[in-house]
């Protein structure tokens, strides 16, 4: 166990990698109830969350879910996010748990709007069913058409005899489903999930997985590829910047990042030769120290070791030769296109 | 898990077997469970002189990287070869097979500031539960 933002939370249930090869093959089941809540009700809610969020929020439909970036007035992440729209006058955002006092605080104290904002992460926990086997699994829990439901749309209804909000989401680049519920109940759900899905041999999974598969699908961690100082351009999230919508906190800044390019970026890279690169180590080019590394790990699935690093952009580019110095040896590795795993969609 | 009663051990979980003059060095049954799933191993070059207390290597796991901590002082003479394409041996024999290296051994008064197999395993005992 280790205390991840105040939680006492497993690394692993039963090792890291099967875990990881559960989740990419067949299905595996996370306690992610660590995450925060936050809901925004009122007529004005929308601009609220257009105001300080860099996607969209008003495109989207009741039921629809984003991703998004929570926003401060240099451009950089007071945290990223889940967008959902209940409705039009009700969102509900999911955020980082060791942000989600200060998403919080920003939020409310930014609100000009005819928006409540309420904390609300003691309400729900929330339990995350992924893998390609997920669907098959959740369906039978449910009458909720969970087949129909796309990616990235949620809906309220009845999961394993709760009433839970079920939402076609993930963190680990496989098809699954994010359930959210009172922390009274999630304790009988995630037994009714183990027990359903004992034909598929779905596994529990523990936050080692989590990291590794969200790594081998290149999806950002805070702390590590966004944090305050980092804009979502540089982290290689363009497409949740919407310039052209209402003004909101930091656009300024990424108008001009989009117009004259950024400086440095979030690139991948795989080890060219024996050795594992980790969060924190030095990147060089033509050797020069030119960055560090925000995450990197073996990649279970993928069978190789991989990594992000920070780079001034001009070496951020498929193919560029870089050394990674690992107890004060440096090795080569080379920078590869993202994501280093995508599934094959049916 | 019983813990071998002619070894010795150290506080960052290796331990030590001494055969005449050398001495063969792994890492506990407790420190790869901890680390979980080994994936790589950096061993030092056979020759290397180790200082006992100074990192002398590495054991990776997917989830972290541990340093190998040399338990006496000498000279490597041999490094277990076979974990380089097998380094998962550490985690199912790592009191046998999952060695790491074997080493001359200078000075016998080093062993006897070592945990024996009893106060390693209270060692172990009292680390989990705090």
């Amino acid at each position: 166990m280790i205390d991840f933002g105040g939680w006492d939370m497993p690394v692993a249930y039963g090792g890291i990698v099967a875990e990881h090869r559960a989740v990419r093959t067949g299905v595996g089941l996370f306690d992610v109830s660590h995450m925060g809540e936050i809901e925004i009700r009122g007529p004005q809610s929308v601009d609220l969350i257009d105001s300080l969020c860099s996607n969209r929020a008003a495109s989207l439909r009741d039921g629809q879910a984003q991703y998004s970036g929570l926003l401060n007035p240099r451009g950089g992440f007071v945290d990223d996010l889940l967008v959902h729209r209940i409705a039009t006058d009700h969102f509900f955002l999911c955020v980082n748990a060791s942000n989600q006092k200060q998403d919080f605080a920003w939020l409310r104290d930014n609100n000009s709007f005819d928006a409540e904002v309420t904390f609300a992460s003691g309400n729900y926990d929330q339990l995350a069913i992924q893998g390609p086997q997920a669907l098959g699994v959740a369906s039978r829990l449910t009458r909720l058409d969970l087949a129909g439901m796309r990616y990235y749309w949620f809906a309220h209804g009845e999961f394993a005899g709760v009433a839970a909000l079920v939402a076609r989401t993930g963190y680990t680049g496989e098809d699954g489903f994010e359930i959210y519920m009172p922390p009274t109940e999630s304790e009988r759900v995630w037994r009714a999930i183990l027990e359903e899905g004992a034909n598929e041999s779905i596994r529990p999974c523990g936050l080692g997985a989590r990291n590794t598969l969200r790594l081998e699908a290149a999806m950002s961690l805070y702390g590590h590829e966004i944090d305050a100082r980092t804009t979502p351009y540089e982290a290689g999230l363009g497409w949740i910047v919407k310039l052209r919508k209402r003004a909101f906190c930091g656009r300024e800044v990424l108008a001009r990042q989009k117009a004259e390019g950024v400086r440095r970026k979030i690139a991948g890279f795989e080890m060219r030769q024996r050795g594992i690169a980790r969060d924190g180590y030095r990147v060089f080019v033509g050797g020069i120290d030119a960055g560090h590394v925000t995450s990197a790990s073996p990649a279970p699935y993928l069978g190789k070791n991989i990594g992000l690093c920070m780079l001034p952009a001009e070496y951020a580019r498929s193919g560029q030769a870089i050394e990674i110095e690992i107890r004060g040896r440096r090795v080569v590795a080379e920078i590869v296109p993202i994501p280093f795993y995508k599934r094959t969609r049916p | 898990m019983e813990y071998p009663v002619e070894f010795r051990y150290t506080e960052e979980h290796e331990w030590v077997k001494i055969e005449q003059y050398t001495a063969t060095v792994g890492i506990t049954h407790h420190a790869q469970d901890q680390l979980g799933d080994v994936v790589f191993v950096e061993l030092p070059a056979i020759g290397a002189k180790l200082q006992a207390g100074s990192p002398f290597g590495a054991v990776e796991s997917v989830k972290a990287v541990s340093d190998i901590y040399a338990p006496i002082s000498g000279d490597v003479t041999a490094v277990n070869e076979d974990l380089l394409d097998a380094p998962e041996k550490i985690n199912d024999d790592p009191h046998g097979e999952g060695w790491l290296v074997r080493m001359t051994v200078f000075d016998g008064a080093e062993i006897q500031g070592l945990m024996d197999a009893q106060k390693y395993a209270e060692y172990v005992a009292a680390e989990t539960v705090g």
